[in-house]
């Protein structure tokens, strides 16, 4: 019986609904041709993605199209596409949920073309590294040879923790209005990654990463369209993390900022008893 | 924990508030006095002998001043953020702000000069209506 229902439901899984139009920028920085738009017609059943609408194509109409992909379930933050003018993850987005009969497909938008629907990201890594995104501290000895984990309370780890979820996909750097005018401005996901760590209680390197974060292309110049919290995938709010910036440059000047401490190794606890029932700890990282 | 350029937006902010506040204070007394029942003039507000009046009172003579200070401080600081916008050479960004601080600097003068003149020398300089 089970197994009667589980055939019926693949069956219905498998029916095709309805067939779509995908049109496609086509464009290659290496060759000589102009950009041009290619249309194909992909069938479309119950949770085809655009990811697969391309594979459709790739495998039966054209093997010479070219995106990028990787994990298929919006985790590596590889197949950012702009899809009827909104940056979105291919993977991530069915094509039943667009209600639309002709998909069209970009590359996402402010950054330079490599072939197709492949942006060239390497301009978005170059500003996230010069944010300093890694923990910072003046006890180097410690991170160096660690002699155990750093404290952290559920308060100070949600302090950042939605910031931690970036997948560096690139889609909030392709909806931001001001990088599209300002090729300096920093960016939403560079600068929320700044505060990410900045405001990271294990961390104490906000002096070393004020110059670049607060410099004239820094988090001044975000506008708070909040075009960058509406296109990330993963929930993250960067506008939200700009304005906290803000706050903290304002304080600062104002020389009203507390100095953050960076908090301290765990003390290990060796003679607490476990209450009945709470399972054991795992095992330390660091011993 | 500050750069140069936290301490100009910071300014920024901060002549914002004071705009509102002075262009605030200025609206009751100047526009909306009839609406408000602040006390302001009856008549047409910039009849020279209501406006020599405004310009004598010290209060007023120092709010003009705060108020032309922050008004230029702010709507030249963003000038210099949509000019910076244009993604511009560093070199052009460094004149674009020398520029923009000499021509604050020189309308500050100018009007803060009419201003304090006027106050210091009684309103001997004007004409009458």
């Amino acid at each position: 019986m089970i197994e009667a229902v589980s055939v019926k439901q693949t069956e219905k899984a498998e029916e095709i609904i309805k067939t779509v139009r995908f049109k496609v920028l086509r464009y290659d920085s290496n060759g000589m041709t102009k950009p041009r738009v290619d249309s194909f017609e992909v069938p479309v059943k119950k949770g085809t993605t655009v990811l697969d609408g391309l594979h459709h194509i790739k495998e039966n109409l054209d093997n010479t199209l070219a995106w990028r992909y990787s994990c298929r379930m919006a985790v590596c933050g590889s197949c950012g596409m702009f899809i009827n003018s909104f940056p979105k993850l291919a993977c991530n987005t069915q094509i039943t949920e667009l209600e639309a009969d002709v998909i069209n497909l970009k590359p996402l938008p402010n950054f330079d073309i490599i072939k197709d629907l492949v942006p060239d990201l390497s301009v978005l890594f170059e500003k996230h590294r010069l944010v300093k995104p890694y923990t910072m501290r003046q006890d180097s000895t410690e991170l160096d040879s660690p002699t155990g984990e750093f404290f952290q309370s559920v308060d100070e780890l949600e302090r950042y923790l939605q910031f931690a979820y970036c997948i560096k996909c690139g889609l909030c750097m392709a909806a931001c209005p001001t990088v599209a005018t300002d090729r300096r401005y920093l960016g939403p996901q560079p600068l929320a990654q700044a505060y990410r760590y900045s405001a990271d209680s294990r961390d104490e390197g906000h002096g070393e990463r004020k110059d670049v974060v607060f410099s004239p292309h820094g988090a001044f110049r975000c506008h708070f369209a909040g075009a960058c919290s509406e296109a990330c995938p993963k929930g993250v709010d960067p506008a939200f993390g700009i304005q906290l910036l803000k706050r903290q440059a304002f304080m600062g000047a104002l020389g009203l900022m507390r100095r953050k401490k960076a908090s301290a190794v765990a003390p290990r606890v060796s003679s607490a008893k476990r209450l009945e029932g709470v399972p054991e700890a795992p095992k330390r990282t660091v011993s | 924990m500050r750069t140069r350029e936290s301490t100009f937006w910071t300014w920024h902010l901060l002549a914002g508030l004071v705009i509102l506040v002075v262009l605030g204070i200025h609206m009751a007394i100047m526009h909306l006095s009839k609406l408000l029942g602040s006390g302001g003039p009856e008549h047409d507000v910039v009849l020279w002998y209501l406006v020599k009046e405004r310009s004598l009172n010290l209060a007023f003579a120092v709010m003009y001043v705060v108020l032309l200070g922050a008004a230029l401080y702010h709507g030249l600081y963003g000038l210099r953020t949509i000019i910076f916008e244009l993604t511009l050479s560093e070199r052009a960004e460094k004149v674009i702000s020398a520029l923009i601080v000499f021509v604050g600097l020189v309308l500050f003068i100018v009007g803060s000069y009419g201003t304090i003149a006027f106050y210091v020398l009684k309103g001997s300089v004007g004409g009458s209506v």
